[in-house]
């Protein structure tokens, strides 16, 4: 049994509102309340406090579940829904043209893939202005490049074919990633316009794609990042975004087939 | 379908509305919870009973967590995509909580988050977060006075005068 006369304290409040009090006590804090008010103007806010995170978030659980949440899906993820999945995201990235998807800049939150692509576009930014020594191995040896990469890296570090973009290969080099080794492969088109391909253990699962775009020193950059059996991969360059998803679109189509 | 399965199913819309009053933007809330069910489905054989939906909050709150470190010095994001806007009838009282929301510490607002949307209890959220009760409970304390001040200020017009 509990004392009426004990002072009700904080504790207690946030007790009662969250029905965290034993029964006896409950008819004590309301005799308090009663006499008051200032405690009793705080229980009544917590409460519209809980009303409006209701009125705001319960429609998100009434919504239908994704199909991307769809368990079954999640247990034996096929390859072609998570293609499907990408491209798909491409396809709307490419379509989308200026209708608000910027707008969002202001309210998005971080990801793991953060750290991930800031070091992807550090090296970008690092390696794209260097003429002379861009990369440790050159694009004329790339079988070398490739079995060097792939022994140090772990993976199955693979430089794709993108002359159908007019890129090519300019070489590449082992980087510190952010769990270990990261690959870094450099494409030029005739023009000077450059592009780089950053790979590194990614632990995220997530599979969409990601945009992002940094500005720094005056120099703007684009990259899109996504994840492939728990590698991820960064691809930067410019910010049109037709531009960047269309090399994106090779890198991944043929890591895609490469690896699945 | 498992046991196991179902129960985890059934947790879906509310592991949906945790993530999405967590992290705030849709896209980035169903990679969460996506994370969180490859989890769990991954660690069906080692779940030996207990409560599947403190367990999957305790996973989604973590990883939450694991996403925010360091965001300072990052670089913005944005999803790819045009994100569902939030329908909700009552939406400038609604665009005030989420505000409020976001100057929340992380666990601040995790805690008022699984007490007060999602109903659960102190033991619970203590177990979710590994910390003690008198830990839970001050933290919710703290959070709920910093959102009262938060919805204070930006609704002048609203206080009570005496």
């Amino acid at each position: 049994m509990t004392d009426p006369k004990i002072p009700v304290t904080e504790d207690e409040l946030h007790a009662y509102v969250d029905n965290e009090l034993p029964a006896e006590r409950r008819g004590d804090v309301e005799t308090w309340l009663a006499a008051h008010p200032d405690d009793a103007e705080r229980v009544q806010s917590w409460r519209t406090m809980a009303e409006a995170l209701h009125a705001r978030y319960d429609h998100v659980a009434n919504e239908p579940v994704p199909k991307r949440l769809d368990l079954e899906r999640l247990v034996q993820p096929s390859r072609r829904w998570v293609y499907g999945t990408i491209a798909a995201t491409l396809l709307a990235f490419i379509a989308g043209g200026g209708t608000g998807w910027l707008a969002h800049g202001a309210a998005a939150t971080p990801s793991t893939f953060q750290s991930f692509t800031e070091d992807a576009l550090d090296a970008h930014r690092l390696y794209v202005v260097e003429v002379r020594h861009p990369v440790e191995v050159p694009g004329n040896e790339r079988a070398h490049l490739q079995a060097w990469l792939t022994k140090r890296c772990g993976w199955d570090v693979f430089a794709p074919e993108l002359s159908s973009t007019g890129l090519k290969l300019v070489g590449g080099r082992l980087l510190p990633g952010p769990t270990g080794p990261a690959s870094f492969l450099m494409y030029e088109s005739a023009s000077g316009e450059r592009f780089t391909v950053y790979t590194a253990k990614a632990s995220t699962e997530t599979t969409q794609m990601r945009y992002t775009t940094q500005d720094k020193n005056g120099a703007k950059e684009g990259a899109l990042f996504w994840t492939e059996r728990g590698v991820g991969y960064v691809v930067s360059g410019t910010t049109n975004r037709e531009r960047l998803s269309q090399v994106a679109r090779l890198v991944y189509d043929q890591t895609e087939k490469k690896g699945g | 379908m498992s046991a196991f399965r179902q129960s985890v199913e059934a947790m879906i819309p509310a592991l949906r509305r945790y993530a999405r009053a967590l992290a705030r933007d849709a896209d980035i809330a169903d990679d969460l919870v996506q994370d969180t069910l490859v989890r769990a489905l991954r660690s069906e054989r080692l779940f030996l009973g207990g409560d599947v939906r403190s367990w999957l909050y305790t996973i989604l709150t973590n990883l939450n967590k694991n996403r925010r470190r360091s965001l300072a010095r990052r670089p913005q994001f944005m999803p790819l995509l045009e994100n569902n806007p939030d329908a909700s009838g009552t939406e400038a009282e609604g665009r005030d909580i989420a505000r409020a929301l976001a100057t929340l510490v992380e666990e601040q607002r995790a805690v008022l988050l699984l007490v007060m949307l999602e109903g659960l209890s102190y033991r619970e959220v203590a177990d979710i977060q590994g910390v003690p009760i008198g830990t839970v409970m001050s933290r919710l304390a703290r959070a709920r006075a910093h959102v009262k001040a938060a919805l204070e200020g930006e609704r002048p017009a609203l206080r009570r005068v005496k």
